[in-house]
């Protein structure tokens, strides 16, 4: 079985091949990409060692991102489900409604120290291709993001968006047209155009180095909220559970980052289960996926037995994305997180029970995901419990799509 | 043995004193008869060896016109199974060459193992998966040597020098230099001598090995590097075969017409 090591961060813990547990990750990518990957491994080893860099991610962080997001109680939907004390990781605060502002920020910043002034990325729901657009043009950067044209057309304001930063938005019309084709699309692109551009691949996903650049960067949202958990409870609980939707896995990963070495909580990854009844899901992770290599990757991946990738289907755009993070396949062959999955309807319905009770917290379709769970196991528990929720990312993006599925015109 | 079938091909075409002509097409683009039909085509032509995509969906390396082929390969159903029959009929006819190029996923699926069994019942020659860097791809480089099948391994403009003769020390035969920093069927974006530069500098640490020389090679090119090893054209022929399908005409008909075409070019 694979092992976990204590006191060594996780985006460390692979191999000299780039391969976690010896299995997940890697760099299986065409020659051609060899070197900007390992120029950038460098450049990001000799970088997060920088204090100069370090201070000034954590200023735009700060500043700009609006770090720390509220960490709050949702005092009535606890009262009104009974059992675990509910919280919340209000990560959707941050700038731009997500969690993705975190590694935009730090791609653009990179990409700057690489003496490149131009940077592409790939976008599922359009809050990667949304934040990266806004940060490359708060740090004057050519922006190209790659976006399925069906993600295109259900996420219609987040590309807006993306064209008011002056970003360059490319439907990719191949295959499924969601985001495992803007990701492939992305890294042909880069393959072109690596002398002179930079890519930042949206999630924990790709090749070892975009795994563990993006996961550096959302280990904010654990590193702010573990203060928040001392300043409320005064020590860590004892019995805490933190949930988490997973699609390709940034959040889940920057969720939970600084408390893998506490045994004692549990981590809860929730993807997406689809459609009641459909086979389409996106849960490689629950379903026991076969693995294979995506986008340079070994993961588990949703596939078919001649090695093509199956189309997936959820409400949520966000997770729908056959492959899952490497980190994610290591945290669960390690048997430190445990992985479920959450149906779209389940997922509607936890977003109607959320905001009903909270109000100040709407839940984009991705963490109503995580919700889903919640509000499953939560009755059960006792109140000495502690569940938080990281809810990544803020409904007003999916409010088409919601009112469409529940009957109302907007 | 398939592997030096492969090496005789090279020298004869050394004995002639010209360059391997190489041609890519997608395994079952449109569908496997006219597939089977195109090889024969491209192998009457003059092709010394035929490449033999085995196409991937989620590929990361292919440009438009490949794309568009391995679209219509996997939209009509073609299976691992299906190329490695294709190449079977074809061989028991034809004396040329086959290598496939392909992508990882595609050899996992398969199981490494079968994967090359079946490569050499179907006297495929030789692999080059685009996906599998140096120094990843050695045990399975291995497993296809000790079956007399060349594993082709990649460069390019940016693999530095001590890489360069490290891949160079571990690989078989025959390599393969992907002139350019692009996707498949760009426009050259370096100039004929500079390939050339890196090509001699190839064959200077390795003077044994035979370098293939890919992308962006077409009609208008291709006579440049008539005092190189080989070199392959692959989307200027899946663009022609999209365009006979939008006509109606003959794709294996048509791509034999401009194989003859790129063959005459390489040679004069």
């Amino acid at each position: 079985m694979m092992k976990l090591e204590k006191g060594i961060p996780i985006i460390d813990q692979h191999d000299a091949n780039g391969y976690w547990g010896g299995k997940f990750g890697g760099n299986q990518i065409a020659e051609s990409l060899n070197y900007p990957i390992e120029e950038l491994t460098r450049e990001f080893e000799k970088l997060r060692n920088d204090a100069t860099f370090i201070a000034e991610r954590d200023y735009y962080f700060k500043n700009f991102v609006g770090a720390p997001t509220p960490f709050i109680k949702l005092e009535n939907l606890t009262k009104h489900l009974g059992g675990a004390q509910i919280y919340c990781k209000l990560v959707s605060k941050a700038t731009g409604g997500a969690h993705k502002a975190y590694n935009a920020v730090v791609h653009s910043l990179i990409c700057k120290r690489l003496g490149k002034t131009y940077i592409g990325g790939d976008t599922g729901a359009g809050y990667a291709g949304k934040m990266l657009s806004m940060a490359a043009a708060k740090f004057n950067l050519k922006c190209k993001i790659f976006m399925g044209a069906k993600d295109v057309e259900r996420q219609s304001i987040n590309v807006f968006s993306m064209r008011s930063y002056g970003a360059e938005v490319v439907p990719v019309n191949s295959g499924s047209q969601t985001l495992v084709d803007a990701v492939s699309e992305c890294m042909r692109w880069w393959t072109s155009e690596n002398e002179e551009a930079h890519m930042c691949v949206g999630s924990t996903v790709g090749p070892t180095i975009f795994v563990k650049i993006c996961a550096w960067s959302t280990a904010q949202i654990s590193r702010e909220m573990k203060k928040q958990v001392m300043d409320e409870f005064g020590e860590v609980p004892k019995d805490m559970k933190l949930i988490n939707c997973v699609g390709g896995g940034s959040s889940a990963a920057g969720f939970w980052n600084e408390w893998i070495d506490y045994d004692n909580i549990e981590l809860i990854g929730v993807e997406a289960g689809g459609p009641e009844g459909s086979s389409k899901h996106a849960a490689p992770l629950t379903n026991d996926s076969r693995i294979g290599v995506l986008h340079g990757a070994t993961q588990y991946v949703i596939q078919d037995d001649q090695g093509e990738i199956e189309e997936t289907e959820s409400i949520s755009a966000g997770l729908d994305y056959p492959g899952v993070s490497p980190l994610h396949c290591f945290l669960k062959e390690t048997g430190r997180a445990r992985y479920t999955s959450a149906s779209d309807e389940e997922a509607l319905e936890a977003f109607q029970l959320v905001s009903k009770n909270e109000g100040f917290v709407s839940p984009s379709l991705e963490p109503s995901h995580a919700f889903a769970e919640a509000i499953k196991i939560a009755p059960k528990l006792s109140k000495d419990t502690i569940i938080v929720v990281d809810s990544c990312g803020d409904s007003a993006k999916d409010s088409k799509i919601i009112a469409e599925r529940l009957g109302y015109k907007i | 043995m398939t592997s030096s079938s492969l090496i005789k091909s090279f020298e004869r075409v050394k004995e002639d004193n010209r360059a391997a002509l190489l041609t890519y097409t997608v395994g079952g683009d449109p569908d496997k008869k006219t597939s089977l039909n195109i090889f024969k085509s491209i192998a009457e032509s003059g092709a010394d060896i035929i490449e033999c995509g085995l196409g991937h969906g989620a590929n990361i390396g292919d440009g438009g016109a490949i794309q568009d082929s391995t679209y219509r390969a996997l939209s009509g159903g073609i299976k691992t199974d299906d190329i490695f029959e294709i190449i079977e009929d074809f061989k028991k006819d034809y004396e040329t060459d086959v290598i496939i190029m392909t992508y990882q996923n595609k050899i996992m699926a398969y199981g490494e193992e079968d994967f090359i069994k079946k490569c050499t019942s179907s006297k495929v020659s030789g692999i080059i998966c685009v996906d599998w860097p140096w120094p990843l791809n050695l045990d399975f480089a291995k497993k296809c040597k000790e079956n007399s099948i060349v594993f082709i391994q990649l460069l390019c403009p940016t693999t530095n020098e001590d890489r360069l003769k490290n891949i160079l020390n571990d690989a078989h035969e025959v390599v393969y230099y992907i002139s350019m920093l692009s996707t498949t069927g760009q426009k050259l974006k370096v100039s004929s001598d500079e390939i050339k530069k890196r090509f001699n500098l190839i064959k200077k640490i390795s003077p044994d090995k035979k370098c293939i020389i890919g992308f962006g090679i077409t009609a208008d090119t291709i006579n440049d590097f008539k005092d190189t090893d080989a070199c392959v054209v692959g989307s200027a022929l899946c663009k022609e075969i999209t365009r006979s399908i939008d006509e109606e005409l003959n794709p294996a008909t048509n791509v034999g017409n401009m194989v003859s075409d790129l063959k005459q070019k390489l040679s004069s």
